[in-house]
């Protein structure tokens, strides 16, 4: 277990800056999540963290000891890849053991530790064969126990479910939390995909364009996004923008969540839309409307709720405590 | 219905005559090896008087015995040992130094990597014939004359390797060498530990093509041995043959030649098992 500080990390590919300064205090056993969309720098963030990546300006802290210029090896983390990055000619026990016979940990304690690991993750019956003659899942579990079995101070995760299935991505999600939650480890995890994020992380850091736009609990960024970019972001459907012209305002847009969207008739709400077409979830209602200016607006409804008729009109409410106001430069208003 | 009956006539057919031309291919292809052999089991006077024999006669151990011991300049025995080391040689010094050139060219970076893998690729259109008269001088001033190393070493470069490692490692993922780095493994390590068992199948297949393009070296060894024990077997048949008015010892040089394909083909026959393994199962 340990502490993980970022402090104003710069990172540049050549003359190419793709990250602007970006700074966490990580508690120990915290799990942080890093989120953005491809490009943001989210992993090249966390593989400066690993030590595969140099670090242009700034300072990475593991336990409180500067490892900008530490070997991966030396920083005492394991790391879970995209692609697992199993070694292919190994067997399951082999490629968690690796790391073990590499820092000569005694062969009884490496077959203590993988077979304890195993066990966890219920990889006990395929130890002994190689990564190919496995599922994806179980791949994905191979490359955590080659974590777990390290006993690192800290995991650092890259996009590790985004080549699973859709069924099997929630399934792992919940593992990875119990599991963390059980071990206690400090972890870093990146992901594109912000239910990920919400679900797993106790703060998570909203990406953009090289820049931390917002660092906090998932459920406090969901509520009081800082920028319009992270209102945009996290949430899905996504918020509704309404441009402030339309509405009177000086402000440059207005974001509502969906599900704060209240209908109304015609000419009663706070402004008027056209119902462009409608998507029954069974538990919930998509209504996609259009307004004058062409802006898309989605609400969310009971599923049970009256639907009305394509093309129809009708007026769009909301309670003034969900609005929030943002400016020109995408940061919020209020 | 007899629409499909006439179609498998058809094909009934046509695959007979498939195979009959196929047949007819090896046999053509086969018939002068056949032939050497029949010439390598029957007496000088057979092989001389008109018609030649098709079928093999009764000198086969005598033939091959004298071949193999005494030969006509140097023991064929010797020249087959000759011609092994020498193949084996620049096999697998080629395998090892070009791996490792690939390893460095596509793992690590340094100051004129690029320069240097095009240095090398650029010695693939220098074949031996093209730089032969200076690579003697320098084999000479070494002393390599009649040596095995001087067999070997001139011709262990190969672009040819090295370019198809570095194109097999460039299709690692690159997760593998960084999943090796947090593991702890230095580079040597992760060379010996995943990089090697990896590209096993790449090493077998080239060390059947390596392995006969140094059992068919000629000029090389024609010009870099004159002693008769330093002989490799591919040139030593050539020496075989008569200057001006001897006679041609035809069954001992026909044994010679049939032995001297035996080795390339155990090679194939032996390694055609870890070739369709690599085909068959791929591992990345």
């Amino acid at each position: 277990m340990a502490t993980i500080k970022l402090d104003d990390i710069h990172k540049s590919f050549g003359k190419t800056p793709v990250i602007h300064g970006v700074s966490i205090d990580v508690k120990e056993g915290e799990f942080i999540v890093i989120v953005g969309p491809s490009g943001c720098g989210k992993s090249t963030l966390l593989r400066m963290v690993a030590g595969l990546e140099t670090v242009t300006r700034g300072e990475v802290r593991i336990d409180d000891r500067r490892v900008n210029e530490a070997e991966p090896m030396d920083r005492d983390i394991a790391m879970v890849f995209q692609n697992y990055a199993l070694y292919p000619h190994m067997s399951v026990f082999d490629n968690m053991a690796y790391g073990l016979k590499i820092a000569r940990v005694p062969r009884a304690e490496i077959t203590e530790r993988v077979t304890a690991a195993a066990q966890m993750l219920q990889l006990e019956p395929y130890l002994g064969r190689k990564p190919r003659e496995l599922s994806g899942g179980q791949r994905q579990r191979v490359a955590m126990g080659r974590a777990i079995v390290r006993k690192p101070a800290a995991f650092l995760f890259d996009e590790p479910l985004s080549n699973l299935d859709a069924k099997l991505r929630v399934q792992m999600r919940l593992e990875i939390k119990a599991l963390q939650k059980e071990l206690g480890i400090t972890s870093l995890y990146v992901t594109h995909d912000q239910i990920e994020a919400m679900t797993l992380a106790d703060r998570m850091i909203v990406m953009n364009a090289g820049r931390a736009d917002q660092i906090g609990a998932p459920l406090e960024v969901y509520a009081n996004p800082r920028t319009a970019f992270v209102a945009g972001f996290i949430g899905s459907p996504a918020t509704n923008f309404l441009p402030g012209a339309a509405l009177g305002l000086s402000a440059d847009s207005l974001a509502v969540r969906p599900e704060h969207m209240v209908l109304s008739a015609p000419g009663q709400g706070k402004i008027d839309a056209t119902l462009t077409f409608a998507e029954a979830l069974g538990a919930e209602t998509l209504l996609h409307f259009r307004l004058e200016g062409g802006t898309q607006i989605t609400t969310r409804q009971d599923g049970t709720a009256p639907v009305p008729a394509p093309g129809a009109r009708a007026g769009l409410t909301w309670d003034a405590r969900h609005q929030i106001l943002f400016g020109t430069d995408g940061l919020r208003l209020d | 219905m007899a629409q499909r009956s006439g179609m498998v006539e058809k094909r009934g057919l046509s695959h007979w005559l498939v195979h009959l031309g196929m047949i007819l291919g090896v046999v053509i292809i086969f018939f002068p090896i056949w032939l050497a052999f029949v010439a390598s089991t029957v007496t000088q006077s057979d092989i001389i008087s008109p018609p030649m024999p098709l079928w093999p006669g009764d000198q086969f151990f005598e033939n091959y015995s004298k071949a193999l011991v005494s030969g006509i300049n140097a023991p064929v025995g010797r020249m087959l040992l000759n011609s092994t080391i020498m193949a084996l040689g620049i096999a697998l010094g080629k395998i090892v130094i070009s791996i490792l050139s690939a390893f460095a060219i596509v793992y690590f970076r340094f100051p004129g990597r690029k320069l240097f893998f095009w240095l090398i690729f650029l010695t693939l259109m220098l074949p031996v014939e093209v730089r032969i008269v200076p690579t003697y001088q320098v084999a000479a001033n070494f002393g390599l004359l009649n040596s095995y190393s001087g067999l070997i070493f001139p011709l262990i470069a190969s672009a040819t390797a090295t370019f198809l490692f570095r194109q097999f490692f460039m299709t690692v993922p690159d997760e593998l060498a960084e999943a090796a780095r947090v593991d702890g493994a230095s580079a040597m390590r992760f060379f010996w530990d995943i990089l090697l068992p990896m590209s096993r199948t790449n090493m077998a297949a080239l060390f059947v093509i390596l392995f006969i393009y140094g059992w068919n070296q000629y000029l090389w060894p024609l010009l870099i041995t004159t002693d008769p024990e330093m002989n490799t077997i591919v040139m030593g048949i050539k020496q075989m043959f008569p200057s001006g008015d001897d006679f041609a010892d035809w069954p001992v040089i026909m044994a010679t030649s049939i032995l001297a394909m035996l080795p390339p083909v155990i090679v194939v026959v032996g390694m055609q098992k870890l070739f369709i393994r690599g085909l068959v199962d791929s591992e990345k």
